[in-house]
């Protein structure tokens, strides 16, 4: 057996709140490409932030080529020989491809101007060595999003580092530059070079991986080498507890449909067609990157669509922005909810009552006797902890911002409400109760569209659960057949290939 | 090198369907591309058409060197003002820097028998030339360390300065002028090399540097790639902090200068000099392409340009007669126009 290039040993890292990775362990072999699998959550991101600096971890150690280290940035990373492809760190758009690649180690004259053409052939022979068919003098700004993935990833290999960290490098690229890349990682592991690969597709695990390491809830399962196991044994351990008593779930009787899509197309998603009942949860699940996000906030208007219709009661409405979707009884929960949703530096009561305000004038004047009344009702009702409501949001738990961000569309009174991943960042406790005031809801009338990567969650919560996969609708799934491992074969695209197979 | 696999014929005929992809989408929308590249270069030769239809008078090589003496004061500015906005920042600082720094100049400048400095009297001009230039490198030197190391809005950092460095040149002086400037002082100003005036000469030589510097040195390119992405910057290895406070020094600088130019052209150094010059330096920047709203982007040929548009316009106005308050209303809306088919042509990039 080959020694190992990276031990990380009883890593541990807390937020406030949430105890996002416990004890976690990671050995890397050399000349490896080793799969680190979990869920949405389970610590993947979070462990590989503290690897490349970008956290510091609350406890546990890390020996890089059989060296304690202890990394304090990407860069101090990078000099050591860890290079990472960033899924969230977006390149510089309007400078060229040569010049993002090779940012901070530009090549020079004699007389100490950046060298152009040096720099411009050391790419191409870089781009070309590894099958990018991509111009170096392009500008970012004007490569399609698989090309700035493939960019991103000959920049990662460009730092010659023994160990490459690849958070889901796949994401955005085709079958056939998928298969290119799976080739450059195998010539860089007959090269010595140890890769980390994060992925939420199976047949590419099992294509190009050796070992394997699964994380749950932030703790570790296991690792093992790819023989030794299944596409079920492996989703088993990445799914593997048992369903809490947290979803108080109560079957709601069929009623009529409120909401139906028809064959809605839009960017990242094409031809989704779906119906909605009074009463019901309806559930869309997906990986990253499915178009759940965008399919959602593109009927509530968003974002343009590109064709299809949505009938609510029967009846054709045309929704161009948010404002006529509010007007027609829909309400959306952002997945975001410091970006897009709260005022962070408002207060609880003007949370609340923003959408609102129009229903409290007097004249010009806003009637802040009838808002706080209304808002305490909203407190007390959904329970929200805070000692006054002109408390600032900003020092409310995540749970209880949600709840307000919650209490505000209640207060416009909706038919449809939509939550986009409702208890992501929020601690057990308060799951629990957005649960509980969802089966309220319910049972009140309203239509729920929920979207979560939270398996259980989502099969907890669910009447009904459609499933997407890269854009597409794969299918539906009522709750009596709906299982963790029918759910994550549908979202990986596992029964396409075996459909079309 | 030679240890990649060698590459399958799938990926070789892909990577050509690719490659002629890439093609035909170029041939298609090069116009477009083109006009929205080039586009205020054609703008500005549409205004030089009219401009000559409109009166007889422009077209003159007096009027022309006029224009461009004019708008080089300006000029220099918006060169290092287009660097700090391209580096995602902003300079509200610089037509305060003028004053301050032309004072300094011109009390180390003036004449034996009325010396600011009597010991000084009588040095040579270069010492005047670099004490403006440095008290300008100064100014932009705090106002970097205040945006790099306390991280509050270069806004608010250059807004102190604005005010702090107005202050300064009244105190320095006691608020007044000091003129009797020496000859070879004044030639900074007034003076002509073969028939073409000093500030010209200065601004084309500034603007062929700056070019160099923003556009070939890695100087530059960190400037664009911190406005462009911070965050990518950082993790690339570059010392952002360090690239914020130079480009500020720089344009300090270069605010210094404008300042030698424009008290040896009246023959005077006045504290209340340069009053407004930031946002003509800013107004030159933006209308020449340098987007406020995103970083990293920008070129020094957009900016002169862009001073150039001003400059005609004002020529052009006064020459047809227009009332000086007609030329700030068109000039406003010429700025904002600018502006308004950055924010298009940024979008059509998406």
């Amino acid at each position: 057996m080959s020694e190992h290039v990276l031990r990380m040993q009883g890593i541990s890292k807390r937020f406030p709140g949430v105890h996002a990775l416990d004890q976690v362990q990671l050995n890397v072999r050399k000349g490896t490409v080793h799969a680190l699998m979990g869920e949405n959550g389970a610590g993947k991101s979070t462990l590989m932030k503290c690897l490349i600096g970008i956290y510091a971890p609350d406890s546990g150690t890390i020996e890089f080529n059989g060296q304690p280290v202890s990394i304090v940035n990407t860069h101090h990373a990078l000099s050591m020989g860890i290079s990472m492809i960033h899924q969230e760190l977006s390149p510089i758009p309007h400078m060229t491809v040569a010049e993002n690649i090779f940012l901070g180690r530009e090549p020079l004259t004699w007389y100490g101007l950046v060298d152009m053409r040096e720099l411009n052939r050391r790419t191409s022979e870089l781009l070309g060595r590894l099958g990018i068919a991509v111009a170096p003098e392009k500008k970012m700004v004007e490569l399609s999003i698989a090309n700035t993935q493939l960019v991103e990833i000959a920049k990662a290999i460009s730092y010659d580092s023994s160990l490459i960290v690849m958070d889901e490098p796949t994401s955005a690229i085709t079958e056939a530059e998928v298969a290119n890349l799976h080739n450059i990682i195998r010539s860089l592991r007959a090269r010595g070079v140890s890769i980390i690969y994060i992925t939420h597709k199976m047949d590419e695990v099992f294509n190009i991986c050796d070992e394997v390491t699964v994380l749950r809830d932030g703790r570790y399962v296991g690792t093992n080498p790819i023989q030794a196991l299944s596409h079920d044994l492996l989703i088993q351990k990445m799914v593997g507890r048992e369903l809490t008593a947290m979803f108080h779930k109560e079957e709601t009787p069929v009623a009529e449909p409120i909401l139906y899509v028809r064959n809605y197309s839009g960017k990242r998603f094409r031809g989704v067609s779906f119906q909605v009942r009074r009463g019901e949860i309806f559930g869309v699940a997906g990986l990253m990157g499915a178009g759940r996000t965008e399919l959602l906030e593109t009927i509530f208007g968003v974002h343009p669509h590109t064709s299809g219709e949505i009938y609510l009661h029967g009846k054709r409405v045309e929704i161009r922005r948010p404002s006529d979707s509010i007007r027609h009884g829909l309400a959306l929960l952002t997945e975001d909810r410091k970006l897009s949703g709260l005022y962070m530096n408002a207060t609880v009561r003007d949370n609340i009552s923003i959408a609102n305000l129009l229903r409290y004038l007097a004249g010009p004047f806003v009637r802040f006797r009838k808002v706080a009344a209304d808002c305490e009702r909203m407190r007390q009702a959904l329970r929200i902890k805070t000692p006054s409501l002109l408390q600032k949001v900003r020092n409310l738990s995540g749970g209880n911002q949600q709840k307000v961000l919650i209490s505000r569309w209640l207060l416009t009174e909706p038919e449809i409400l939509i939550l986009d991943e409702p208890t992501r960042g929020i601690d057990v406790g308060a799951k629990a109760e957005i649960y509980r005031l969802m089966v309220d809801l319910a049972r009140s009338g309203k239509a729920i569209i929920m979207i979560s990567s939270e398996l259980p969650e989502i099969l907890g919560m669910c009447d009904r659960i459609m499933v997407m996969h890269e854009g597409d609708k794969v299918g539906e799934l009522v709750r009596a057949d709906a299982t963790q491992e029918r759910i994550l074969q549908m979202a990986t695209g596992l029964n396409l290939a075996t459909a079309s197979a | 090198m030679n240890s990649t696999a060698p590459p399958t014929t799938k990926a070789s005929s892909f990577r050509a369907t690719a490659i002629s992809a890439v093609a035909r989408h170029a041939t298609g929308d090069k116009l477009r591309a083109l006009i929205s590249q080039y586009g205020i270069f054609l703008i500005f030769g549409l205004m030089i058409i009219v401009a000559s239809f409109l009166s007889p008078a422009f077209l003159t090589t007096t009027n022309i060197v006029n224009v461009i003496r004019q708008m080089s004061i300006i000029g220099l500015i918006a060169l290092g003002v287009t660097g700090v906005i391209v580096s995602g920042g902003i300079d509200l600082s610089s037509g305060s820097v003028v004053g301050a720094a032309c004072v300094v100049a011109a009390s180390l400048a003036q004449l034996p028998d009325r010396a600011f400095y009597p010991a000084l009297a009588g040095s040579p001009v270069l010492v005047a030339v670099l004490a403006g230039c440095g008290v300008g490198a100064l100014a932009g030197l705090v106002n970097g360390l205040l945006v790099a190391k306390t991280g509050i809005p270069p806004f608010i950092a250059t807004l102190g300065m604005y005010t702090a460095a107005r202050g300064a040149a009244m105190l320095y002086t006691t608020g007044r002028p000091l003129s009797h400037l020496s000859d070879s002082y004044n030639v900074i100003g007034q003076g002509a090399f073969l028939s073409v005036p000093v500030p010209i000469l200065i601004l084309i030589v500034m603007a062929f540097v700056t070019h160099i510097l923003y556009s070939r040195t890695k100087f530059g390119k960190y400037i664009y790639a911190i406005g462009g992405n911070e965050q990518a910057a950082r993790v690339s290895g570059i010392n952002v902090g360090r690239y914020k406070i130079l480009i500020y020094t720089y344009a300090g600088m270069l605010s210094g200068l404008a300042g030698l130019v424009v008290s040896s052209r009246i023959g005077s150094g006045q504290p209340g000099l340069g009053v407004g010059y930031e946002l003509d330096g800013i107004a030159a920047a933006v209308i020449g392409g340098t987007s406020l709203s995103a970083g990293g982007i920008g070129t020094i040929p957009g900016t002169i340009v862009g001073a150039l548009i001003i400059g005609v316009l004002n020529n052009t106005l006064d020459l047809v007669n227009v009332s000086a308050y007609w030329q700030q209303i068109i000039k406003g809306g010429i700025i904002v126009g600018a502006v308004v088919l950055d924010q298009r042509k940024n979008r059509g990039d998406r």
